[in-house]
């Protein structure tokens, strides 16, 4: 079967999206128009991802983002950065004004997150395959220190075409990284068009299962099928790969599932509206 | 050298429990003892060495001290970005071991003779390049590497170089060696080339010319202090790395001199390899033969050099 028609893939597409969805992604569409470009399409897609991450899942600390006692979130797919700025606006590390200043001169925000500039920004990314390694070499830091601290990964699709995010794969396994989530944000869609197209993925679950992991597969926009697939316990000690179904532009009929808005520039006034009018600001 | 500079490592791992040792795929045993007695912290990853690096990094964030070795041309080369970014961009205090600085690897071909290694390393910021000169030197650094907060490349010579320091010797991370005063001619050298420069000296003394020999070990940063002191009292300058002749120690000699000592510029004559692939195999000898990287080459061109003054 085409992925494309894959029941999840489907179910991804016609999900509605509730009001803080629709929040989370105004403020995207703030530092979009801020900076006047920007990975749209990609952000768009690992909202939900992000917001159960935040919201319910990973213990952090907006007032004092280093604190050894918060989990790991390591953005690998680095220029969905909009997304991640989204989620640490809302949660305080710092302030929404920020996000009109995205990419420019003296700005903290630019278009690949930086970790010496954003609070609560774990790894500097933007070149993809770098953030499993790392998110490996910490889990494994953390299980040495016997500490119980969390590693969160998010991937792009595009990215794991990537050959260093299976050797970090390897050795998530080799050494036992049950306190390691990968998520997979498949939209299906990387820079050229689409994954099937440009270099096939599938089958994918059962690539990251072949390399060690238990793997679930969930509708990437649904928070309730994320927060269930974080939270079902398991004495397993194998590390976590979430593939997360979703669609790059969520939210965005014109966007959505079109690569034009993988990255995005030289908005019409138009696109302006539109943008403004699907998250009512 | 190698064996030193492992069995260091080691030797730190056991007074310190933050010190951990990540091979790509080694040889068999090496540093069996390590893994013996300090399984934990001993890491042998296979062959990737794009994860390493990285792997290397998120440890280092947490707090871990690593220590990785594997080819120089394979940590260079191929983990370029992860150097740059995993390490570099987050300044991190990883210490990379590389095997086979230069043509050591001689019969190995080009894929394993690390020519450009420290080129490669240098437009890094961030980065640390050290290339000692004997076992004495490796222990020292390996030593002092421990506190050193930048990420740092060690390059590594074939090993039984004639020890040419003592256990005495000032060892500063980023401060050059002077084993050798000048008067008006210098060899300034890098790695085991201090060895050549050494037996050139006593070559050029045996004719009744003086010379000296500057070790600069620590290739970045560059130690502009002892360049300042003595560059400007000498007349003849000869750098010699067993590395391609741009990118390397004597162009960073031929930069300090552009911004420091304009005039002496013209006065600096730098012995290494072209930018080429390395053609042949045979012994690491036969190619410093091939090279110049001899003391007698050596020798000559200081000779030519004072004679064309």
């Amino acid at each position: 079967m085409n992925i494309l028609n894959s029941k999840l893939n489907l179910a991804a597409q016609k999900i509605t999206l509730d009001d803080r969805s629709k929040y989370l992604r105004s403020l995207v569409v703030k530092s979009l128009l801020g900076a006047g470009r920007g990975h749209m399409g990609s952000a768009m897609s690992i909202i939900e991802i992000l917001r159960v991450c935040y919201d319910s899942y990973i213990k952090h600390f907006p007032n004092d983002a280093n604190n050894d006692l918060r989990d790991r979130l390591i953005l690998s797919k680095g220029h969905g950065c909009l997304g991640l700025y989204a989620l640490l606006v809302d949660k305080g590390y710092f302030s929404i004004s920020e996000l009109d200043s995205v990419g420019s001169f003296n700005s903290i925000l630019g278009g690949h997150p930086e970790h010496y500039k954003i609070p609560g920004v774990e790894a500097s990314t933007g070149a993809l395959g770098h953030g499993l390694s790392i998110g490996v070499g910490i889990a494994k830091a953390l299980k040495m220190k016997k500490k119980n601290n969390k590693v969160i990964v998010i991937v792009g699709d595009g990215e794991i075409n990537e050959g260093s995010v299976w050797e970090a794969a390897m050795s998530a396994s080799k050494h036992n990284l049950n306190n390691l989530i990968v998520f997979i944000d498949y939209n299906k869609i990387q820079s050229y068009g689409f994954t099937s197209d440009v270099i096939d993925l599938e089958p994918l679950a059962e690539k990251w299962k072949s390399f060690g992991f238990i793997v679930n597969e969930v509708n990437g926009h649904d928070i309730n099928q994320i927060e269930e697939s974080l939270n079902q316990s398991s004495e397993d000690d194998r590390p976590k790969a979430i593939i997360c179904h979703t669609v790059k532009g969520k939210g965005f009929p014109f966007a959505e599932n079109n690569p034009k808005w993988h990255h995005k520039n030289n908005f019409t006034d138009e696109e302006i509206s539109l943008l403004k009018e699907f998250t009512n600001t | 050298m190698r064996q030193a500079a492992l069995n260091s490592v080691y030797e730190i791992a056991k007074e310190n429990e933050n010190i951990v040792f990540i091979g790509s795929d080694l040889g068999p045993g090496v540093l069996e003892e390590f893994k013996k007695n300090i399984p934990e912290r001993f890491f042998m990853e296979g062959v990737a060495e794009q994860f390493v690096i990285g792997f290397s990094a998120g440890l280092a964030k947490e707090g871990f001290i690593p220590f990785v070795n594997t080819i120089s041309t394979f940590l260079t080369r191929r983990c370029f970005e992860q150097i740059t970014i995993d390490l570099s961009l987050h300044d991190l205090p990883v210490k990379l071991i590389g095997n086979g600085g230069g043509l050591v690897y001689s019969p190995l071909g080009p894929t394993h003779q690390a020519i450009d290694d420290i080129a490669i390393l240098k437009a890094i910021p961030n980065m640390t390049i050290v290339c000692p000169c004997d076992a004495i030197e490796m222990k020292k650094l390996i030593t002092a590497s421990i506190d050193w907060p930048h990420p740092m490349y060690i390059r590594l010579a074939r090993g039984g170089e004639d020890i040419v320091t003592a256990r005495t010797t000032d060892f500063q991370i980023g401060k050059g060696l002077l084993i050798r005063k000048p008067l008006k001619n210098l060899f300034i050298t890098c790695g085991a080339m201090a060895q050549k420069a050494i037996k050139a000296s006593d070559n050029l003394l045996e004719e009744g010319i003086e010379s000296g020999v500057l070790h600069m070990h620590t290739v970045k940063p560059l130690d502009t202090g002892i360049l300042k002191k003595w560059l400007p009292l000498v007349d003849n300058v000869i750098t010699v790395e067993e590395h391609i002749r741009s990118g390397g120690l004597g162009t960073s000699i031929l930069e300090f001199c552009n911004d420091f000592l304009p005039s002496q510029t013209k006065n600096i004559h730098r012995i290494g390899l072209p930018n080429k692939y390395v053609e042949h195999y045979g012994t690491h000898d036969e190619q410093q033969v091939f090279y110049g990287l001899t003391d007698e080459n050596l020798t000559n061109a200081m000779k030519e050099m004072i004679n064309n003054v």
